[in-house]
């Protein structure tokens, strides 16, 4: 019933917004993320958007990953889990 | 969202998976065991079984599925309550396509489809009201399974069939709450585990906040995690940094869909409608206030009041799915695994679902 894959808005009325992922169109429910925009990605479950992907965050993830490995670990030891 | 592809990248995944190997040896070399993690949900459990990460870290790291797949934790005796419920003249029952072919003690929710009841499957709860808009003549009840990602969905539909003044739309609830099972599991004492792979769409309803519980009360670290490879890596690597720095912490990996306080529309919508209730869990029984029902202003849209359902004790089987969901075997450990049981002729809910451990198991992990 979970699905990882992000949506993109492509349309929005009241209620609901037409969004498209992996190339198929649908419409999903809006009601849990006021703050969506067009051009926003959202996270689906059963329908609705549950969330607004933050792609700063995303970006930041994957860098701070890549820092890791490349540290061999060290840095990530002595920088500390901050997140 | 060129940066989502990153998590999937096979050369990342590789190094990823590198890193996590060293970081285990390390574990083992200073403890003399491999680390035991518990992932608790069931899309974890089968993202781990599909990238083939259980399977390449089995040496290392032990990853063992938690009681996170909504069908496979409903108890037999409220399985054969739904399926009894079809039997109900002039209803139209709308459910997740998981719950068809979960066998009952005496039939399935898709033998009796194929005899003639009214069953659908919907993609989303609100499709179930729209049905009952449209059939005012029948009694529309949507199967209310799932965890805190779906329950507010389901208060959604609450919400909308009142706001259209329909009243034949009520929901059979079902559902579990993530917190109180984890304490039942932490509390028996069952099994040892060094951490948690947190749930990561559960927490962008909950928040990284509402796991504080773990590490403060029971000093268990937990890493809300994504589902691509190199997310679950990551969150694996995370939490045996946190063992061997002997820290307990509860760790957000999943920034960029969970945000600390989670998402507060949906917490007021499950505040509003719907109240804690003690629920029976398979292979558990009951746990206090470990499920959500309706409150009783809402009470004509709650199907347990609205249908009178008495069914007797269920058919015992030689499924294990009980024990599986508390983490206690793996489905190599059920005598009927492959051998009567399989995704074709399913014996327990853990093979039915797409979530089941069982499943999992069955589809990506068999030594042939
Ligand atoms: S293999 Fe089948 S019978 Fe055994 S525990 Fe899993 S679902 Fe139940």
């Amino acid at each position: 019933m979970c699905l990882g894959v992000p949506a993109k808005v492509i349309e929005m009325e009241e209620q609901r917004a037409l969004v498209d992922v992996m190339g198929s169109r649908m419409y999903v429910g809006i009601f849990f993320v006021p703050e969506v925009r067009i051009d926003d990605y959202v996270l689906l479950h059963a329908g609705q958007a549950i969330t607004v992907v933050d792609e700063e965050y995303a970006k930041e993830s994957i860098e701070e990953w890549r820092n890791v490995l490349d540290g061999k670990h060290g840095s990530f030891f002595r920088s500390g889990l901050n997140s | 969202m060129a940066n989502m592809d990153l998590f999937s990248d096979p050369v990342l995944t590789r190094e990823s998976v590198e890193a996590v190997i060293d970081l285990a040896k390390r574990f083992k070399e200073e403890k003399g065991r491999i680390p035991v993690f518990m992932e608790v949900c069931g899309s974890h459990t089968m993202a781990l079984a599909k990238t083939g990460i259980k399977a390449r870290l089995k040496d290392y790291v032990q990853l063992i599925a938690g009681p996170g797949c909504p069908v496979c934790v409903t108890d037999q005796k409220s399985i054969d309550a739904m399926v009894q419920l079809s039997e109900e003249p002039n209803t139209i029952l709308c459910t997740f396509g998981d719950m068809m072919r979960v066998p009952g003690s005496k039939s399935t929710l898709m033998k009796a489809k194929t005899e003639g009841k009214d069953i659908r499957v919907v993609y989303s709860p609100l499709d179930s009201v729209h049905i009952a808009e449209e059939n005012p003549d029948k009694e529309v009840i949507f199967l209310g399974i799932g965890f805190e990602t779906t329950i507010p969905i389901l208060a959604l539909t609450v919400r909308e069939a009142a706001r259209k003044d329909l009243n034949n739309y009520s929901i059979w609830m079902a559902t579990k709450l993530v917190e109180p099972v984890l304490r039942a599991l932490l509390s028996s004492e069952e099994v040892k585990l060094d951490g948690f792979l947190l749930p990561g769409h559960v927490s962008v309803v909950l928040g990284k906040q509402s796991y504080r519980y773990l590490a403060d009360e029971y000093t268990i670290s937990g890493v809300i995690t994504g589902f691509e490879p190199v997310e679950l890596l990551s969150g694996i690597y995370k939490l045996l940094v946190l063992q061997l720095e002997k820290r307990v912490k509860i760790i957000n990996d999943y920034t960029y869909v969970v945000r600390d306080k989670g998402n507060v529309v949906a917490q007021t919508l499950l505040e509003e409608y719907l109240e804690a209730h003690d629920e029976v869990w398979r292979g558990m029984g009951t746990i206090s206030n470990s499920g959500l029902v309706l409150k009783e202003q809402y009470a004509q849209f709650d199907a347990k009041k609205k249908f009178n359902i008495l069914v007797g004790e269920p058919r015992v089987t030689k499924c294990r799915c009980g024990e599986i969901v508390r983490g206690l075997i793996t489905p190599e450990e059920c005598v009927l695994f492959n051998k009567s049981c399989t995704p074709t002729h399913p014996i327990g809910p853990c093979m039915v679902s797409t979530e089941g451990t069982c499943a999992a198991h069955f589809q990506f992990m068999r030594e042939v």
